[in-house]
């Protein structure tokens, strides 16, 4: 048995927004793969849950009619990856999720769970990040859309008030148009483990392909939220691509992040970590798009 | 604490079960079902003994909530024999490759195996690997479940073409 209070099951967002208001201090309850873990570990003990697990309208991956590409909340990790959308236009999304745990998590967790907990090892969330993600988030006043790089207010803190609830990722086609990504998981195993740091980058490259038009980096476990790396992208902008413009993104990385020392790594491996894998998921990332390193 | 009268379709017979909703899937398998080769490991989801099939994926019913499985179609390996209680090729090939020591993770195994058997597409080891990543092995090392799988794999390839 799980020693939560109380459970209240939604069927529709309508009834789950009911619920929220019914129940303010209730958790929201999506696949699982958290909540029911820490209430395991006996931290939740007594709380009180609203579960939108049976909410399929929450599930589910489309292109919209001016090229967004739509993100249910309640997409499970499997379903996002083998998506012929994901697969077509954003495959980096898809990469990065199919490193999450094992089949059977990757089963049962959700997208829109993975964001929500609001932690910085969350997988999607560098790529989210890097493409701009927008975020549709329904309270019983209405729907407001708020840019994902805005969401995480602190370690485990997102910018979700009372009554609300995340309804849907957009990702607009101007952010998706025309770029390759990649993304490096850097973790002690290969399965089953949380990233000791984490970086989603995606190129678009000049028609001729020997300079990027255009670079989109983001960071996990590199800050306290998953964060964007500004600096190495305007060091990108419109250069040609060879190995020192390589150099210069990864150095430029350090002004934009500040990882910590853990039980996983030191915040000095960390810099390090981040300074090489961002320069090999750029390397990757340009190959992808067609062009080359040194012409 | 509330209950809930559950529907679902296990081992292919539609079962009805009032659970405690804050009971997990495995609590539910195991206790109201008699299922017990669904194994009660870490209860964390980081073991898989007590993996289960739920409308044909692998979940790990320790922490999939009971009252979720409304309307499902699960899977155990208590399902996989035939009619007259007779084990299948994926268990005989356990058997067979010497990937059971212990047993305790094996039904767990099996039935992530299940997706790999069953799919057309040839999976290689490395793909094998990462489909049983979800499950620890304390005894064999691995490589005789590999062995087991791809195995059963190329063996049900075989079969489907020559019929």
């Amino acid at each position: 048995m799980y020693d939560f209070k109380e459970l209240h099951e939604a069927g529709s967002v309508a009834e789950a927004l009911r619920l929220t208001k019914e129940h303010p201090g209730a958790l929201i309850l999506a696949g699982g793969s958290d909540i029911l873990i820490k209430l395991r570990e006996g931290k939740l003990a007594g709380c009180e849950l609203i579960s939108i697990f049976g909410i399929d309208e929450l599930r589910g991956i489309c292109l919209e009619e001016d090229g967004t590409i739509l993100i249910r909340p309640l997409t499970s990790f499997t379903a996002v990856s083998t998506h012929p959308v994901i697969r077509q236009h954003i495959p980096v999304l898809g990469e990065a999720v199919d490193q999450i745990g094992g089949p059977q998590i990757r089963n049962i967790g959700t997208i829109g769970g993975n964001i929500c907990n609001g932690v910085t090892s969350a997988d999607s969330a560098s790529t989210l990040k890097a493409y701009d993600a927008m975020l549709e988030i329904t309270s019983a006043e209405g729907t407001r859309v708020l840019p994902f790089a805005e969401f995480n207010l602190g370690p485990g803190k997102v910018d979700l008030r009372a009554g609300e609830l995340l309804t849907g990722i957009r990702i607009p086609k101007e952010s998706w148009e025309r770029t390759y990504g990649h993304y490096i998981k850097y973790a002690m195993r290969r399965a089953m483990d949380i990233a000791t740091l984490g970086c989603s980058v995606n190129v678009r490259l000049s028609a001729d392909k020997k300079k990027i038009e255009r670079l989109r980096m983001a960071f996990g476990v590199a800050a306290p939220i998953p964060v964007r790396a500004h600096t190495a992208e305007s060091t990108a902008e419109g250069q040609p691509i060879d190995e020192a413009l390589l150099t210069r993104i990864s150095e430029a990385v350090i002004a934009d992040i500040t990882p910590r020392s853990s039980w996983r790594a030191s915040k000095e491996f960390r810099l390090h970590l981040a300074k090489e894998i961002a320069l090999r998921a750029v390397k990757a990332a340009v190959e992808k798009a067609g062009g080359s390193i040194n012409g | 604490m509330a209950n809930k009268l559950i529907t679902c379709t296990i081992n292919g017979k539609k079962k009805e079960y009032f659970v405690d909703v804050r009971s997990s899937l495995m609590e539910m398998l195991r206790g109201s079902a008699g299922l017990d080769s669904v194994k009660h490991g870490c209860d964390v989801g980081e073991c898989g003994a007590c993996t289960v099939l739920i409308d044909g994926l692998p979940y790990n019913s320790c922490i999939y909530l009971a009252i979720w499985a409304e309307g499902k179609t699960i899977l155990t390996l208590e399902g996989l024999s035939d009619v007259k209680g007779a084990i299948s090729d994926i268990q005989q090939a356990f058997i067979d490759e010497g990937a059971v020591q212990c047993g305790f993770c094996t039904p767990g195994f099996i039935m992530s195996s299940i997706p790999i058997i069953t799919s057309e597409h040839p999976y290689g080891r490395e793909e094998i690997r990462k489909q049983i990543a979800g499950n620890l092995c304390r005894c064999t090392g691995y490589v005789k479940i590999v062995d087991a799988i791809e195995k059963t794999q190329k063996k049900r390839i075989r079969e489907r073409q020559e019929s």
